[in-house]
């Protein structure tokens, strides 16, 4: 397989995850501003810091409202991680590994596209908003069943795995930290007594972990569970350990593995020791921050290995 | 409301369906006699299929603008074209023909010239082509062919005959349509095929398949293929991706290549470097290889024609096969089957008028208003000059040009382009004038399409069916009528 096809396929991975990460995120905040206690106003503009982009916010738009935010959420063309742009990359990368994937998965992204951009009003619409973002959802979980059940489990699938379980570890990162951060703004942490509630709630169900969490851990939703599930529960597919445990297993049946995998393994056993009951309530937030500085690495690392055309190397 | 068959008048022209108003031509009898009993609203809802079915499959091609390259949809007629197959028989032997002499000719134009020497070809006119390589000469590439793939673009006249306009040997595109066009109209006219025995167009990747094999350098293997793209901002990129798909090829970038100390082509993997047999390359000669060509090409492979020249690796079409597509040479055609096959010509040629010779050139310049000029080395139907809708001043400007390079230029005729009914509103068809570009293989042997890629111009009375100009396709039908 092509350096190039590779580190396509691993794109097209990463924005379809993106895409449907961000439908998500959209979706379930929506509802919890709904939920919440009147006073309590945590605000739209959480979701652009969330994603690290309040530069390319602050370029276009001039207010912190909910229009201005699901505008460049969904719509922004120069953000590459609106749902709009995420799928125009897919269609990019998609296009450009035709011979690569299954000849229904071009068809399928063309469809995907055309429903996200003809039906944007909806979108941009609190009324109809859900039901477009769920329309976005099923086209990703679509294109991503289609693969699933139709992809040769040939390298070219390692790598469509490896970019959608790294980009789904950092997003679960980011849903935690949105959590986090919501919580972080209202010092008299108890009071009012069930934003705690609502907020783990909702990061759960954002991770669509909410049914799973309750089957596995009885009891009411207490922060530090939320958080201890969403990172190290392995059997849960949106856990980081699961995330990780995938791209090893991906890992392992590409060539030129060795080093690479030693570094999974290594930062795999890394990630969860560092945690530690007694001081998570202060030091999430640098543990999730750490978290993404990692992913970023393994990114890099699958680059030099993988996908770098520089590499010198003669058989 | 349906489609009033009384009301289509093909006027003067010949038209593939109607050969008077109400009346089909034989072949497309069942076809007419179809289309009529729909109702306006059947038709249209079949209209809308196609182009829903054309974005969902992204059949698309790049448009260059100002503002930046457009992806555009294939614009498609769901009113196919209808050729008998005893028509077509004559016409796929004269296409055979014609590339089998070409590439006679391009061999003995690079290695003892006598088409020169005996004075069939003026020396001068390959003294200045474009596309002549002289790194090429001396040079034998496998089975002694140099244009293993050719686009030949037909017309018919008002007789009703074929008519080659011109020989694509460059990077012809168009075949990925052809074959998309067919996928097409089955979902939207799904009814015909039981009726008629419409003869496949699918089997051309296989085709293409075992001519690039034909020379794969390392004939005792399964040959390692790459389609060589520009990349995806080229018109044809759509195609290139998908032929690559059909083949079973890699599809590559200049950047994914590498030539090795061993003068070996190599494709940059995951596992490390892989050894290329045979690059069914989609540029040009001069951005093959920047050490040979332009330096400043970064979509070529540098030390590419290296590996080509030590026989390392096979490239479709060979490097200088251009030669021969080149509308000044086009006109020596008919001269060239005779003289390397000793046969006349099956398929005629357009009359054509080369400014290189003074009478020919003072007839042009004195009957522009008649007349079509076209340069000798464009292709996409640009800088051209259609004489009877150009304006005094386009005349006169093109005059100019004439006389200072008339080697550049030919004329032709301006031609009464065949025509056949598109739709052009709600149950409502009107004729428009189209072109037919099979395709013509030669490895070890000679293969050509089954029908080709029939290019529609839009535009009522308009001449140009360049998709890059506005023009579309429709499906093209050979169909056997043996025992009906």
């Amino acid at each position: 397989m092509l350096s190039r096809v590779a580190e396509r396929i691993y794109w097209s991975a990463r924005y379809l995850e993106r895409a449907e990460n961000t439908a998500r995120m959209i979706n379930v905040y929506s509802k919890m501003l709904l939920d919440l206690p009147s006073g309590v106003d945590i605000g739209w503009y959480k979701l652009v810091l969330l994603n690290g982009a309040e530069r390319q916010f602050e370029r276009k738009f001039h207010h912190r409202d909910e229009h201005s935010v699901i505008e460049f959420l969904l719509a922004d063309v120069d953000f590459s991680g609106s749902v709009l742009s995420s799928l125009q990359m897919i269609r990019e990368n998609v296009r450009t590994t035709r011979d690569a994937l299954p000849a229904e998965a071009w068809e399928q992204v063309n469809e995907s596209a055309i429903y996200a951009t003809s039906r944007l009003e909806y979108g941009l619409r609190r009324g109809d908003r859900y039901e477009y973002l769920d329309g976005i959802i099923r086209c990703c979980q679509q294109l991503s069943g289609m693969l699933d059940t139709t992809m040769r489990r040939d390298a070219g699938w390692e790598f469509f795995r490896l970019g959608r379980n790294l980009e789904r570890a950092d997003m679960t990162t980011r849903i935690l930290d949105a959590g986090a951060s919501m919580l972080e703004g209202h010092p008299g942490r108890e009071e009012p007594l069930n934003l705690v509630q609502i907020v783990c709630g909702n990061v759960l169900r954002s991770a669509s972990a909410y049914q799973p969490y309750r089957r596995v851990i009885k009891g009411p939703v207490r922060s530090r569970l939320v958080v201890r599930f969403l990172l190290e529960d392995e059997l849960f597919p949106r856990s980081v350990a699961h995330c990780i445990d995938q791209m090893i297993d991906a890992v392992g049946a590409l060539p030129h593995q060795r080093r690479v995998l030693k570094m999974l393994k290594c930062e795999r056993r890394q990630i969860l020791a560092r945690l530690d009951d007694e001081t998570l309530d202060d030091t999430l937030r640098d543990h999730l921050n750490t978290l993404q500085v990692q992913f970023a690495e393994f990114h890099q690392e699958f680059t030099r290995n993988w996908f770098s055309l520089e590499r010198p190397e003669a058989r | 409301m349906t489609i009033d068959w009384t009301q289509y008048d093909p006027g003067d022209y010949y038209d593939e369906l109607i050969c008077a108003p109400g009346k089909a031509r034989e072949p497309a009898r069942r076809l007419v006699h179809y289309l009529g009993s729909l109702s306006a609203e059947e038709i249209e809802a079949r209209r809308i299929t196609a182009e829903a079915t054309i974005q969902e499959m992204g059949v698309s091609f790049t448009v260059y603008t100002d503002e930046g390259n457009i992806d555009r949809s294939w614009p498609f007629d769901i009113v196919p074209r209808v050729i008998d197959k005893k028509v077509w028989d004559v016409t796929a032997a004269g296409l055979k023909q014609r590339l089998q002499a070409l590439n006679l000719f391009i061999d003995d134009l690079y290695h003892d010239q006598k088409i020169l020497r005996d004075k069939v070809l003026p020396r001068h006119i390959l003294a200045n082509s474009q596309n002549f390589r002289p790194e090429c000469i001396g040079l034998s590439p496998p089975c002694g062919i140099w244009a293993h793939i050719c686009g030949t673009d037909l017309v018919r006249d008002r007789d009703g005959r074929f008519y080659v306009l011109e020989d694509n040997l460059r990077v012809p595109s168009g075949v990925s349509y052809m074959l998309e066009n067919r996928a097409v109209t089955k979902r939207v006219l799904p009814e015909l095929f039981d009726s008629y025995r419409i003869l496949p167009v699918d089997d051309y990747p296989d085709k293409l398949y075992d001519t690039l094999a034909d020379i794969a350098p390392r004939q005792y293997r399964e040959p390692v293929m790459a389609v060589l793209t520009p990349g995806i901002f080229n018109s044809a990129y759509f195609e290139h991706a998908f032929l690559a798909q059909q083949l079973g090829a890699e599809l590559v970038e200049g950047s994914d290549l590498v030539v090795g100390d061993d003068d070996c082509v190599y494709m940059r993997t995951i596992e490390g470097l892989e050894r290329v047999d045979v690059i069914y390359r989609r540029i040009d000669d001069l951005y093959l290889d920047p050490e040979v060509f332009r330096e400043d090409s970064v979509l070529g492979v540098p030390g590419l024609m290296r590996a080509w020249k030590a026989g390392k690796v096979a490239l479709a079409n060979a490097p200088g096969a251009g030669v021969a597509d080149d509308k000044v040479i086009y006109a020596f055609v008919p001269a060239i089957i005779r003289y390397y096959l000793d046969q006349e010509p099956i398929l005629n040629n357009v009359e054509t008028y080369l400014c290189d010779d003074p009478k020919q050139r003072d007839y042009v310049l004195k009957n522009l208003h008649k007349l079509v000029v076209k340069p000798a080395n464009e292709s996409g139907g640009y800088g051209m000059l259609i004489g009877p809708h150009a304006s005094d001043s386009e005349r006169r400007e093109f005059a100019a040009r004439i006389a200072a390079d008339p080697r550049n230029y030919i004329a032709q005729p301006t031609l009464s382009l065949s025509t056949a009914p598109a739709l052009v509103g709600r149950g409502c068809v009107e004729p428009r004038h189209l072109d037919l570009r099979p395709f013509v293989l030669q490895g070890r042997e000679l293969r050509v399409t089954t029908g080709g890629l029939t290019r529609v111009a839009m535009a009522r009375g308009s001449l140009v069916v360049n998709s890059s100009q506005g023009g579309g396709s429709k499906d093209t039908w050979i169909v056997d009528r043996e025992g009906d």
